[in-house]
């Protein structure tokens, strides 16, 4: 109570004092970007807002983080209710839905046709726009860092362990691991209870809906169906390996996470984000051979494409029209293939757009370590065009559904759990979250 | 005869109370008001029209058994937590006022604690204390699954009242040892030369000439563990109010449906129970356990 209180408070009050300081004299328009990456990432988001302040003389761009993903809708909500909003935040994947329904945006198209600008909105990957875009396609929100899933190995251990083939089959993954546990490897395959690999990437990737009504897509009074999936049978067989001791539980809970188990080389198999590219090749020892591949796929099953992760740049409603050119310059700005190429050079995100990808590709970026490998998210994106199940998940208070699903892979893995009767709860459980979610919206449609 | 100082005008102490009327207006009435009208509403986090529903967002906390689950786990927390954090204290404390040589150095190294932040405290001790990598790996190699708070709730749940306990006991011993302090040394003097060792003396003097500063440290810290900004933040950093729900308390809920969630009003819902079940407790440690508490 005393902390609901009190955050409400001060995100009111920072946005007060953030936007307290107007500009006395205006020569150049001045507006915000509320951002929420921090650390390295955040310093990388400040430098491409200081690139587009020397690259121009009519706006100033003034660049917070709020660290955190959940911290930047927060205060953004705060601050739009009392009318204090920045023109431009950024928000996570599983926000997009809480924005497209609040009414409190500018969709992307409409803000650069107003502005004067062409922009190619075809140039944008379709597995990437899709999920920032309604049902029929309109592209609501700017794609800006954006990543998948991959599957990360040491190739050192698979040598001594004798494997000669690549992980690109769970059949092959499980025989590698028995192999990697035959020449002593504790932990062959590390992971963890984060939903997004597990289940979201793995129901896009063979072609399993998550929820119905095209995962939501169509219409607010869709119902969770992954606890009748191929998602249960995978999940069962995590548990076997587990109980084989082939695969294992790495938690911060536990001691360590499966990033620093994979570049601490105690596991030498997981599936994590390609944006994690980065900080694998600076940690891992010198003279460890390790490779990325695409998230493995059952035998026999047609590969479909992965979803997007990350998170988008809208631009907020009700700010004065001259910051809307300013925003537009920016988000345009942001867009040169240049910028595209900077952007995914030093953070490790994908290009998003075809034009950008492309120059990178021709520069020969792709081609040596320690970028190599990191086409392979954007070949995994495009894989196959969208369709209902690999679109993206457009599901109300999906923070919570996340939380019910790990809650429930948590009792399963820690707890020895019945699958399907968590896995059933779960999905009980995520429907009351998004039928409360439908009433609170009661008479908005998805469009 | 106590003499007095009155205002003649009304006026003129309404203007001093005023600073902190505003204070109390803006900063509790206000948002209390607010979340009263959540509870009862549907509100959609930008704002907007909120449908009234009535106690739908009551009775749907009081049906979930994970809710329950909560109302057991925070119980357990704000009571097992301050009746430690206090017992530790006042041990420290006795041992203090002792003044032993070195009992100043440890003053300073008992109170040290209650200046490090409970997430800082808690994100520390998850290492410390994680079963594979911390100072249990060596126990859990011996005896597999001793202590494994990623798997059992009930360790979970020791685990964040232990880093309750240590930062919280820096809190108490500050308070009981000034409490201590204004204890005439007269008393314990005359009952060590009737032979009363250090323990009889702490029990029969110094303890009940403490009682109105440990009546006030039992309410305060009970508070403290129930809706503590600690508590939740303790919780947030060591377990995440896993395993399994094993160590969600009230307030990690609340705040996690509200700004994870976005459902305001639920966790408005829960707030308001919140709110009524300390002022439960208060009542009943104001109407029970007061009583035997002497100020004179």
């Amino acid at each position: 109570m005393k902390l609901f209180v009190l955050k409400t408070a001060l995100a009111g009050l920072m946005a007060a004092t953030t936007l307290g300081v107007a500009p006395a004299f205006a020569e150049k328009t001045k507006f915000e970007f509320w951002y929420g990456l921090s650390g390295d990432l955040g310093d990388r988001v400040q430098e491409a807002c200081s690139k587009f302040n020397a690259s121009q003389n009519d706006f100033e761009i003034v660049c917070t983080s709020q660290n955190g993903y959940d911290a930047t809708l927060q205060n953004t909500i705060a601050a739009y209710r009392a009318k204090k909003h920045p023109a431009i935040t950024q928000i996570y994947d599983a926000g997009t839905l809480d924005l497209m329904l609040s009414k409190a945006f500018i969709p992307a198209k409409k803000l650069m046709a107003d502005n004067g600008y062409k922009i190619d909105w075809n140039n944008y990957f379709g597995g990437i726009a899709n999920y920032y875009a309604t049902a029929s396609g309109e592209l609501q929100s700017f794609p800006f860092n954006s990543s998948t899933a991959m599957f990360y190995y040491n190739v050192s251990a698979f040598e001594k362990a004798g494997i000669d083939f690549k992980p690109d089959t769970w059949e092959h993954v499980e025989e590698a691991a028995r192999k990697l546990k035959a020449a002593g490897y504790e932990c062959p395959l590390g992971f963890n209870f984060d939903t997004w690999p597990l289940l979201e990437q793995f129901s896009a990737i063979h072609n399993q809906p998550i929820a119905t009504k095209a995962n939501g897509y169509e219409g607010l009074d869709a119902e969770v169906v992954f606890n009748k999936t191929k998602f249960v049978d995978h999940v069962k067989f995590f548990k076997k390996m587990q109980d084989e001791k082939l695969f294992v539980v790495k938690t911060k809970q536990l001691g360590m996470d499966i990033v620093p188990a994979f570049t601490s080389q105690t596991c030498q198999m997981i599936q994590t984000s390609i944006a994690d590219h980065g900080t694998v090749g600076k940690t891992l020892p010198e003279g460890v051979k390790w490779d990325v591949a695409m998230l493995p796929v059952w035998k026999g099953t047609e590969r479909k494409n992965s979803l997007v992760g990350g998170a988008s740049l809208w631009v907020m409603a009700g700010r004065p029209e001259a910051e809307y050119k300013g925003a537009a310059a920016f988000l345009n700005f942001l867009g040169q293939p240049d910028m595209v190429q900077w952007w995914s050079t030093v953070t490790g995100y994908i290009p998003v757009t075809k034009t950008g990808f492309d120059s990178m590709k021709a520069n020969g970026f792709y081609d040596k370590a320690p970028y190599k490998g990191r086409e392979l998210a954007i070949a995994s994106l495009t894989y196959t065009p969208t369709s209902e199940n690999t679109r993206g998940i457009r599901l109300g208070s999906f923070t919570q559904i996340r939380k019910e699903v790990s809650t429930s892979l948590e009792a399963i893995f820690m707890q020895n759990a019945d699958v399907q009767k968590e896995l059933d709860q779960a999905a009980d459980r995520s429907n009351a979250i998004l039928r409360r979610f439908e009433k609170t919206y009661a008479g908005q449609k998805l469009n | 005869m106590e003499k007095r100082a009155v205002f003649k005008s009304w006026w003129l102490p309404v203007v001093f109370a005023l600073p902190q009327l505003l204070l109390i207006l803006f900063f509790f009435y206000w948002p209390v008001a607010a979340v009263v009208n959540w509870a009862f509403t549907l509100e959609p986090p930008f704002g907007g029209p909120a449908e009234f529903v009535g106690l739908a967002n009551f009775q749907e906390a009081f049906s979930d058994p994970f809710y329950w689950n909560s109302v057991m786990v925070s119980l357990i927390f704000a009571t097992v937590g301050p009746l430690f954090a206090i017992s530790i204290g006042l041990v420290l404390a006795i041992a203090v006022d002792r003044q032993l040589p070195g009992s100043g150095f440890f003053r300073f190294l008992y109170i040290l604690p209650y200046a490090i932040a409970g997430p800082a405290a808690g994100m520390a001790f998850r290492f410390i204390l994680s079963p594979e990598r911390g100072l249990a790996a060596t126990l859990n190699a011996a005896w597999p699954d001793i202590w494994n708070p990623a798997k059992y709730g009930e360790h979970a749940l020791a685990l964040v009242i232990i880093i309750f306990i240590w930062k919280w006991s820096g809190y108490t011993f500050i308070f009981l040892l000034a409490g201590l302090q204004s204890v005439p040394r007269a008393l314990g003097e005359a009952a060590a030369m009737d032979g009363a060792g250090p323990f009889r003396r702490a029990i029969d003097v110094q303890v009940p000439l403490l009682a109105p500063t440990l009546f006030f440290l039992l309410v305060t810290m009970m508070t403290e563990g129930f809706v503590g900004a600690d508590t939740f933040g303790i919780v947030h950093a060591v377990t995440e109010g896993g395993p399994n729900h094993g160590t969600e308390v009230m307030v990690y809920r609340i705040v996690d449906e509200a700004f994870k969630g976005l459902n305001y009003s639920g966790a408005s819902a829960q707030s308001i129970i919140l709110i009524g079940l300390i002022m439960i407790f208060t009542f009943i440690q104001f109407r029970f356990v007061e009583k035997r508490v002497h100020y004179k």
